[in-house]
Order: structure tokens, then sequence, then C-alpha cells
């Protein structure tokens, strides 16, 4: 099969605009239940029956057939696993009769297995190896049907989650240290988000005499509000939270939570989750006619803005990150913030957020202005929709959460969270997976091209 | 508490020699003047291949503490909660590093206060710096 080139990213400034603005649509969405974890024992509960599940959805959603797909991009990252030093930790079990005979359909999807299991799926022309994560992966799903790669294709994303201690194990459990590695776990630092954005935010906090709580609380509440108004004919809700048994969180549940590292408690934390999720870009020749009113793609980005000087990231640092990751998204696009309807950047840690709100300057939150921002009304229904979909602290860990929402919004099927921008149906949005300094960022608008 | 213990390679024996003996040295680039830790092999700032190394003067504030309540590292879970403070470096605040700050109890670091390195054996044989506080 062929393979996308390793030139398809966006990751500097200078490159202009997109030159396939408008040429590539999203035309559907699908997503399987969201559960906790796979538990080891159903067999229709397990990452690839999911993502088939997740792939008929979004094929129903955007009225189309299987043999109407020629392309297959299946994210075969295993996230609970492989990413960092924690990689060599694992399921312990035996495995099943086929397809279980392997990972491959257990906690790992990969291409090759899902056109094994789904042979109507005829006309497969482009199914790449190389399919990254969603953060990028919806970028490279973009970049390779402009590029004539495929016309009609699906870009499936699986979130696993197994028994165990969430990336706990591995390499984490040694006794020496060496590389990068020697200049923070001596001290106990795991190297990681919790830590990297921990310190940006008490920064933040001391600059503009706000406590951790009072920055963060409201934020964290209203996400998890966000990930509980649905519709209720949307399969499960694609939320962990709106599927189990919705609660609604609270400030005092907030401030009494869990410590993980202070003050960043478990509900800053996103929740690991075993969901999959399938988005259906086609052409945008190919969207005019189907079911649902294409939503275009107008930029994607990749690439970093840094990271830390020294050993700790700095609220210094952080912000120089977030400017450059702004300006590129900014430029790729064409948009300036005004022009940004809809506004669903990645919160995996709530410390992601002060920082990402002003670098963007969305709603004119300049520098300084994201505690007033976050603190004050931002729900759907008020002047200031921020992470309308809720994201992944609102629904659990799918990473789609800011996709769907951001296309649900554009098409005005949002059901209870639909924002109305000057009495009508938002224009534009903007959303990602980008965790902590990364400017892996989706640019969608319902402008047709031309 | 048992603590995780590095590894030198070649870009970070001269710094794990000097703590060995008790001394914090961090790079110094000739070309732009800038201090630099955790080392690297060029110069962040100018790409500068020529550093040096320079003795610092041990002296630092607290920039900000975590307590860490649920980490990851096997080796450091049983000590939990335990401090993990952002040390700045007087020499230039740019630099930082990390502390248990031993003897500090957790959730009652104070912010802001002054430090001074100390070193600890982590096994026979190899210190690593650490942090205690000072009268300033
Ligand atoms: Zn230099």
């Amino acid at each position: 099969m062929t393979q996308q080139s390793a030139e398809w990213r966006r990751n500097r400034l200078g490159m202009g605009v997109w030159p396939h603005q408008g040429e590539v649509a999203i035309v559907g969405w699908g997503q399987s239940p969201v559960d906790r974890r796979w538990d080891g024992v159903n067999m229709d509960r397990t990452l690839g029956a999911y993502a088939i599940l997740a792939i008929k959805r979004a094929l129903e959603d955007a009225g189309i057939e299987p043999e109407d797909l020629d392309g297959l991009l299946c994210c075969p990252e295993n996230m609970a696993g492989n990413p960092g030093p924690a990689g060599s930790w694992g399921p312990y079990r035996p495995y099943f009769p086929p397809p279980y005979d392997s990972e491959d359909g257990l906690t790992v999807v990969t291409n090759n297995w899902l056109r094994g299991q789904m042979p109507e799926l005829t006309n497969i022309q482009y199914a790449p190896d190389n399919v990254p994560a969603i953060g990028d992966g919806m970028g490279f799903a973009a970049q390779a049907c402009a590029d004539g790669m495929y016309q009609v294709g699906v870009y499936v994303y699986t979130a696993n989650n197994l028994e165990g201690r969430y990336r706990q194990g591995g390499e984490f459990d040694n006794a020496h240290v060496s590389g990068n590695r020697q200049w923070g776990q001596p001290w106990g630092d795991y190297q990681g988000l919790m830590t990297s954005t921990n310190v940006p935010i008490q920064q933040y906090c001391e600059r503009y005499g706000i406590t951790w709580d009072e920055l963060l609380s409201p934020f964290v509440i209203n996400q998890h509000r966000n990930g509980l108004l649905k519709n209720p004919d949307e399969y499960e809700g694609w939320s962990y939270y709106y599927q189990y048994g919705p609660s609604q969180l609270t400030t005092e549940d907030y401030v009494n939570s869990r410590h993980i590292y202070f003050p960043l408690k478990i509900w800053d934390c996103d929740r690991p989750v075993n969901s999959v999720g399938a988005f259906v870009f086609a052409t945008a020749e190919r969207a005019k006619d189907m079911k649902q009113k294409p939503v275009y793609v107008a930029n994607h980005s990749q690439g970093s803005g840094g990271r830390a000087r020294s050993t700790q990231e700095t609220l210094e640092d952080t912000e120089k990150a977030k400017e450059w990751v702004a300006r590129l998204v900014y430029e790729g696009s064409g948009w300036s913030p005004s022009d940004v309807d809809i506004f669903n950047p990645y919160d995996g840690f709530s410390t992601f957020m002060p920082t990402t709100l002003e670098a963007f300057q969305w709603h004119g939150v300049g520098k300084g202005d994201a505690a007033a921002f976050l603190t004050g009304d931002i729900r759907v229904e008020g002047p200031h929709p921020f992470c309308s979909g809720g994201g992944n602290l609102g629904n659990g860990r799918t990473r789609t959460a800011m996709y769907i929402d951001s296309i649900q919004q554009l098409r005005g099927t949002a059901g209870p969270r639909q924002v109305s921008i000057k009495g009508g149906r938002p224009q534009t949005a903007i959303c990602a997976f980008a965790p902590g300094n990364s400017a892996a960022y989706l640019c969608l608008t319902n402008e047709a091209p031309g | 508490m048992p603590k995780l213990i590095p590894v030198p390679d070649e870009l970070s024996k001269p710094f794990w020699d000097a703590v060995n003996e008790k001394r914090l040295i961090v790079q110094h680039c000739t070309g732009c003047n800038t201090l630099q830790y955790p080392p690297r092999p060029d110069c962040q700032d100018c790409d500068s291949g020529e550093l040096q190394w320079k003795e610092t003067s041990g002296r630092g504030h607290i920039l900000a503490n975590m307590v860490v309540a649920d980490g990851r590292l096997g080796r450091t879970r049983p000590d939990q909660p335990f401090n993990l403070a952002v040390i700045s470096l007087d020499d230039d605040p740019k630099i930082n590093f990390f502390s248990n700050l031993p003897g500090v109890p957790p959730y009652q670091v104070p912010i802001g206060a002054a430090v001074e390195v100390m070193f600890e054996e982590v096994e026979p044989g190899q210190l690593i710096h650490e942090w205690r506080l000072v009268e300033e």
C-alpha cells in the first residue's frame, strides 16, 4: 500500500494559508460506547469490535456504503502501552480464537485487521501503516485526501485502556535513569505533562493573585456540564460520564478530590477510557452530494511550540511556545481571533487552558485575561461558549469530543449544546488534540469552496 | 527516601563528577555568555558548541512546589506524599533544578524562600544535588 510522504506536515511558520482550503470535507462521524476499560472478557467490547462499530456509525452518518470508501486510515497507536518509559507494561493473559489471536483487534487496531474483519470494504486503495494519533491524524487524513491519495476515507482513532495502573511499570520501575531522565527522575519528576504544565499555572496564579482552585474549578465543572449535554438519540452520548450515570461535578468535589501532583488533583486530569471514534473525510467534489452538509477543512497544523528552557517548564516558556502555536494556526487558516466562532482546544489536563486561551486571544482574551474569562460565563448558552464539546475532562479520554462537537456546531446539530452566533449557526471552528505545547490543530468551516 | 540513580553519559559525566566532589557546575556559552542546565551538546540560544563548565554560587530560591501524591515512578512511590520543588538559580533565574527539600514537610514549603545546594548520596559513590533552606 502507498504510504504518505514524510513531507505532509504543516509544522513551521512561513508556509502560508493551506493551499487546499475548501477542497476536503468531513462528512460523517461515529463513536463507539465509551467504557472505562476493556474487561478482557467481552468480545463485543474489544477495541476491534468498537472500531468496526464506529466506522459503521460514521458511514451511516455520512449516508454512504462501505464500498464507497477507498481510504482506510486507522491509527494503530496503543495509548495505554507504548508511549513513554512505561511501554513494557501490558496485559498478561492468553489470547483467544481468531481474529483475537494477537493484540491486534483487542487493544490495538490496524488497517490490516479491520480489512480482515470488514470484507465489505471492497474498494480500499489507500491504507497506510503510519497513521498518527488523532491530533496529527486528522491533519494527516485531510492532507492525504487533498493530495489525491483517496476520495472518500475514514480516519479511525482507538483510545484504549486496560486493567491496571495507567502508564506505570516498565522503565518507570527502574532504579537507574539515563539520558534526559537523569535530570528529573532522581527527584521524582516523571517528566510528563502533569508536572511540566503544573508549575506554569502556579506561577500564573501568583502573578494574577488567584488560587489554583479558583482559576480551574469553574472550567472543569463547565466541561463536565457540557459533556452531559447531549442529544438523547446520539448512540451512548460519546461520553463516559453520560453513558455511565450522569452526575454533575461540584466545586466541593473538585476542591476535595484526590491529590496527584498537588495542587494538580484528579479532576484536573481526564479519565482514561476504552473507546473508538471514526471520521469520514471526502473530497469537496464527492462531499457535495452526500447526506450531511460538508464541514470543510480550512487548515491543519503540527509540530511543537517548544519546551522547557531548563529542567522545569516555566510560565515564560509556555507563553512563548503557545504564542508560536497560535501564530501557526492563524497563519495557516488565514483567520484572526475574531473569525473563530467555536474554540475546542485540548483539555487532557485543565492546566493547558489559561495559556492556550491567552495565546489564541479568543473572544479578546489577552495576556492576564484568562482568569476573569474562565471564572465568568463560559456556558454554551452564554456569551463565551468556550470548549462547547466538554472535551476530555467532560467526556473521558476519547480525544474525539473536540472534533465531534465542532462538526456538530457547524452543522447546527449540537442539540442542547448548540451555540448561536448572531442568531445563526457558527461558521468556523478550531479543534485539537494538542497536549502541552503541541501545534496539532484543525480548523473547520462551513464555507463552501470557490 | 530511596531515589532514582542517575547514570552519567559522555555529556553529563563532567557534571556528575563535579557533584561527586560537592560542586554544582553548569554549562557556560562563551559565544553569547549564557548559562545552561541541563547540559546540551550546543548552546540553545546561539547554537554555539563552545561550551565550558562554570561553577555556580549554589544559591537559589524556591520557585514553586508540587506534592507528589500519586506519581508514576515505582521507586519513590512508598515515600508519597513528598515535595517536588523547583529551585531557580540566583546566578541566572532562568535555570532551575528539582529538589525534594529534605526535612521540609509536604504542603509546608515556603515559596520564595532562599535555599542553598547540598549533596545527597543515592548509592555508594554517587551523589546528587539537593537543596536546603537558609536564612537570607
Ligand atoms: Zn550561546
